[in-house]
Order: C-alpha cells, then structure tokens, then sequence
C-alpha cells in the first residue's frame, strides 16, 4: 500500500469565528474538517476557554497542497488583522486519497 | 443582611484572584446560564399569558427608544474624554447601552428576597433592550456603509444564545400559561436562587480574570464603568416613572439601563466590528460594571426609585 502526500491544515483562533470560518473552507473546496476546543496562551493573552469570549478552537483540514494555500491565503487577508489566530501547515501521508 | 448570592459572587471573585485551582466546568456555566436565561422568560411570559399585548406597546416602544439613545450618550464621552479610537469607543457604547441578564437576575431575587413584588412582564422589556444598541454600535463603528453584512448580523443578534432562549421561554409561558407551569416550577423557579448562586461564584472568577486588562488601561475605563450605569440608572428611574411602573418596577428598569452586556454584545461585536478591541469592553463591563451593579448598585437604585416615587 503506497501512501499519498497531502497537507494537514491547523488554525487556532476564536470560537466566535467558527461559523464563518466554516462556510470560508468549504467554499474553497476543503472535503472535511475537523473541530476541536482548545485553550493556551499566545500574542493575545491567555485564552482558558472559561467562557464563550475567551474560548478557542483548534481547526484541522486535510487536503491537497493548493486548497491550502488558498485557504491560507483567504484567512491570512482576512483575519489575520483583528482576531487572535495561529495557522501551519504540515505535510501527512494519507491511505484513501481520494477522500480529500 | 447580605444576601448569600452576593457571597457566592466574592467567593467567585476570591478563587479567581488568589489563582485557587478552582473552576467551572464549562459545560456547566453553560447549563446554568441556560437555565437562568429560561427562568427569567417563562416568569415573563406567564405574565403575557394574563395581561393584553396592547397594553405594553407604549413600554415596548419607550424601552427600544432608551437602547437607542444610551449608547449615543456614552460615544461621545468615550471617543472625546477617553480618546478611544472610534471602533473602540463605538464598541463599548453598545456594551452600556444593552443590557446583562445576569445583573437582571441579581435584582430580581434581591426583590424577592425583599418580597417586593415587580411587574411581572419585565422579561419582555429585557429582551427588547438588548438589541438597539448592538445596532447603534455599528453604526458609530462603520457608518451606514453598504458593506456592512446584516444578514448575517441579524443571525448572530436574534438567534444568538440569550435572545433565542428569552424569547423561547417568553412564547413556553405564554402558551402554557400559568396552570401550565405548574409542572416545570420546581426547575425553573424554586430552584432559581441556587442557581444564580453557582452563575455568580463563576461570573466571580471570570471578573477576577478582568483585572489585569483592567491594570492596563488606567483610571478612565475605572471611572467610566461607574459613571455610566449611574448615569444610565437616572435615565431607566425617569423612564419607570413616566411609565407608571411601581417602585421595584422602576428599580428594576434602571439596574436594566444601568446594566452593561457581555454576552450577546461582544459576540455581536467582535463578527461586526473586528478591530474593535475586546478587551477594552469586557474590562469595563465585566471587571467594573457587573460588580458595581451587584454589589452596591441595585440597591441604590432601589433607594433612588423611591426617592423618585416620593417625590411624586
């Protein structure tokens, strides 16, 4: 079984952009992705989820080089500015390609 | 006497600023807020299921135009004395001229405690004032540019936690009507006062986390946070006088005018107005306002309304 290169997508930021974040990725042609809460501390203070306000999420993608780009992209002009967010990409060996 | 309540609230705020190992689960502010927010419109609309709706439209209309005018009071205040940007300044604007259920609650069982009965239908004038302000706020923010998404801000205003459960509680004790209730009571009402005690002990920890912003941005935002809600407090007696509300009615209007959000407000804020710093906002609403309204504020404007009652 060979396996296939892909990127895996990770965003952090506020638990406040969720929804529209959402509509952002699939629109720019992501599969699936995944949701998690999260808490820590970065730029913006720290950020300990106790409360909608403060709270965080961690969202991963998994997807081909070029939708991550432009999503980087998209959130990077976006966002970048006025929200506390974090992003990296990496890259993952995936075994159904065809999922994402 | 101090009501126990208002203890739970500085045991809250001890843990928070001794870094105790204390905390909440998150899921479990939520259920209370939840319950909290329904409490408060099941006990209105009850009331709605007794009395006819055209009643209340000229108090329906008069608190609207209140949480329009307040936040055009506070811009200038903050945009000139305090030299805020104009993001900023817009932003808490809407903050303080909206209003904080929590701090609702809070009066509401130091009237029962009291046994001074208000009118009932208040909950409904709560739901109404929360919104004009957020509108008011973007509008100081961005003008009336076309660019602003108001579809999606209007989702995130009505649909949003605190108006769609209030409103649901409201149409639940309408529809079923006070023989109805009778089976939910013990949840919702009997169990109202602990509740609100667990909702304080955390709102207590979440202030305490408010006071290193607080540090930050200096003796205005202090001054401010009192100042307004008394300020806003004459305005909401005023309002409950004209209005013919009782004396705890009228008390009760103006710890609601006087009241600052901080849940459906920075929401709101932070989708509509992104470069409006939240921690300017929350510092002053959550580290000064909701304290001072808790602490010493409602029962001043409790001494105010029957000053004001006297008067007359």
């Amino acid at each position: 079984m060979e396996p296939h290169t892909r990127k895996l997508l990770t965003m952090v930021t506020e638990a406040v952009l969720e929804t529209t974040i959402v509509r952002d990725i699939e629109r720019l042609g992501a599969h699936g992705y995944t949701i998690t809460d999260a808490r820590g501390k970065g730029s913006r203070g720290v950020r300990n989820a106790g409360w909608e306000t403060s709270a965080n999420i961690r969202i991963e993608v998994v997807c081909d080089a070029e939708t991550a780009e432009a999503i980087a992209a998209h959130v990077k002009k976006h966002y970048y500015d006025d929200y506390a967010m974090i992003l990296h990409v990496s890259d993952v060996e995936v075994l159904r390609p065809e999922k994402f | 006497m101090i009501d126990p309540i208002i203890l739970f609230f500085l045991l809250g705020l001890f843990a928070g600023l001794s870094r105790s190992e204390l905390r909440l689960p998150a899921a479990i502010y939520e259920f209370v807020s939840i319950l909290l927010l329904l409490s408060i419109g099941l006990k209105g609309g009850i009331e709605l299921a007794r009395q006819p709706f055209g009643n209340l439209l000229p108090q329906m209309l008069a608190v609207v135009t209140m949480g329009f005018l307040l936040p055009l009071v506070a811009f200038p205040v903050l945009r000139y004395a305090g030299r805020f940007k104009r993001a900023d300044a817009a932003s808490i604007s809407a903050h303080y001229g909206s209003v904080s259920v929590g701090t609702y609650a809070v009066a509401a069982a130091y009237f029962a405690t009291r046994q001074i009965a208000f009118e009932e239908h208040l909950p409904l004038l709560l739901v109404l004032l929360e919104v004009p302000a957020i509108v008011v706020g973007i509008v100081l923010a961005r003008g009336l540019s076309r660019q602003t998404r108001w579809g999606t801000i209007a989702h995130e205003v009505f649909l949003g936690k605190s108006i769609v459960l209030l409103i649901g509680g409201l149409l639940i004790g309408w529809a079923a009507g006070p023989d109805g209730i009778t089976s939910i009571e013990p949840l919702f009402f009997d169990l109202f006062k602990g509740i609100l005690a667990l909702f304080l002990l955390e709102m207590g920890m979440i202030t305490a986390t408010q006071v290193g912003s607080l540090r930050q941005h200096g003796p205005f935002l202090l001054v401010f946070g009192v100042a307004m809600p008394l300020f806003s407090a004459v305005v909401g007696t005023g309002l409950g006088l004209a209005l013919g509300l009782s004396v705890a009615g009228t008390a009760m209007l103006a710890t609601m005018a006087a009241s600052a959000s901080y849940i459906a407000v920075p929401a709101a804020m932070r989708i509509s107005v992104p470069e409006a710093n939240p921690t300017l906002s929350l510092a002053a609403s959550l580290g000064i306002t909701f304290p001072f309204n808790v602490l010493v504020g409602i029962p001043i404007y409790h001494a105010l309304a029957e000053r004001a009652h006297m008067l007359l």
